[in-house]
């Protein structure tokens, strides 16, 4: 079932969250995972996989690198399940 | 014409692993030393890897030396007289010809003569591929005894400015005696490749290339991390549950869970995954050994039966995944 995109935020900003401790209010629209929020490739894959089932979609290897931002993240899972 | 049935042979229903042997680089290599051309830090090699310390061998440790010391430590620990083994099989990518084996110098050296010695290429799996073959050549009645070593030296094919893979890079060999036994020892193998991987752990170049080449620098180990760290611990996770189901018991019966060492981060997700119980001790050696390919689990076992004798008897998850992609896993009973 497509969620909108606030919602498919706040279910990543937990995922986050979880995996590396950064407060779910720092996960916001703008901010770049390795910039902003200090999230290393390993932690990146490791929130991808449990994205993957939180939101019921297939991320690609590929793909990973491409999403940069919180933005492309969470544009991408919203595209990915409409 | 009448054909004469040919005769065949058995061996016995069950094996396992009689003793375990070590040797690991005779130098302390400290994250310190190497972050300069790879413009990083002590710190952000541990974050991203556990590895505080690796082992590497100075210039005149081959591998086939520290495999020679390995086995010999195993094989006198087992009790095996040398001519009683019939087969030493060496995991290695670190041959420094393309032959002879390692292997065969190994069993002349360990006088394991006149064995059938060959080496396999496994990469990261190769000592659980060994295994595989050592409990089937045994229990086919191929083999009485079969010493299988994992040998290696990395720091053969690290590149000091690669960030992919070449600061975790180690060098040692460790050796296992496998034979009979009254009870299984040794569980069924889980093992199998996934070549279209093929890509995502491998050289910067073939040896040929490398003279034809302008800079005429040898080829270097790389790896797609990302790619690696998802196979390797969601794949992987799969794989160990299998091998745990077709031994016919659960996490919580092991003793240990010793892993390939690849990346403490590896280590601790892929445990997480497996939900591992608190009581079971899990390998960490590469914190001070670093990755040292299809030596790492024999030389962790080693370790982890020196800092826990009271396991010996126990059962340990064993499971190597690398370069192929290919992977193999088992549950053994420590010696």
């Amino acid at each position: 079932m497509a969620q909108s995109k606030d919602e498919v935020l706040a279910g990543l900003a937990a995922l986050v969250n979880d995996e590396t401790g950064v407060p779910v209010e720092n996960v916001v629209f703008g901010k770049s995972f390795a910039d902003d929020l200090d999230i290393d490739s390993i932690s990146m894959m490791t929130i991808v996989v449990n994205a993957e089932e939180e939101f019921g979609v297939k991320i690609p290897d590929d793909m990973v690198s491409d999403l940069k931002t919180v933005d492309d993240a969470v544009d991408f899972i919203v595209g990915a399940q409409s | 014409m009448t054909r004469p049935p040919l005769k065949h042979t058995t061996g016995s229903e069950f094996t396992r692993i009689y003793a375990v042997g070590a040797s690991r680089g005779d130098v302390v290599v400290p994250n310190d030393d190497i972050v300069g051309p790879i413009d990083s830090s002590d710190e952000w090699i541990q974050q991203r890897t556990g590895v505080i310390t690796r082992r590497r061998a100075s210039e005149n440790l081959t591998a086939s030396a520290m495999a020679i010391e390995a086995a010999k430590e195993a094989v006198e620990k087992s009790g095996v007289n040398p001519s009683d083994i019939d087969a030493v099989i060496v995991a290695t990518i670190s041959n420094e010809v393309p032959t002879p084996s390692m292997a065969a110098l190994v069993a002349d050296s360990i006088g394991a003569t006149p064995a059938a010695a060959y080496d396999i290429s496994a990469a990261c799996a190769g000592f659980c591929y060994g295994i595989a073959q050592a409990d089937a050549l045994i229990r086919a009645g191929v083999a009485r005894f079969v010493v299988v070593i994992g040998a290696e030296k990395l720091s053969d094919v690290a590149e000091p400015t690669d960030r992919t893979i070449s600061f975790l890079l180690a060098d040692g060999a460790g050796a296992v005696v496998v034979g009979p036994a009254d009870e299984a020892g040794i569980s069924p193998t889980v093992w199998g490749s996934d070549g279209s991987k093929w890509e995502s752990i491998g050289m910067t170049k073939t040896t040929k290339q490398a003279f034809t080449d302008a800079d005429t620098q040898l080829p270097t180990l790389r790896q797609d991390g990302q790619t690696v760290f998802r196979w390797a611990v969601w794949e992987m996770a799969k794989v160990a549950q299998e091998a745990l189901d077709r031994a016919g018991i659960t996490s919580a019966d092991l003793a240990a869970f010793i892993p390939h060492q690849a990346n403490m981060r590896i280590i601790s997700e892929f445990a997480k995954q497996l939900e591992v119980p608190d009581h079971v001790v899990i390998a960490r050696d590469i914190e001070d050994m670093g990755n040292s390919s299809a030596a790492s689990i024999p030389l962790a076992m080693h370790r982890v039966l020196k800092e826990h004798p009271e396991l010996s008897g126990g059962y340990a998850l064993i499971i190597g995944f690398g370069a192929g992609l290919v992977y193999a896993a088992q549950i053994v009973r420590l010696p």
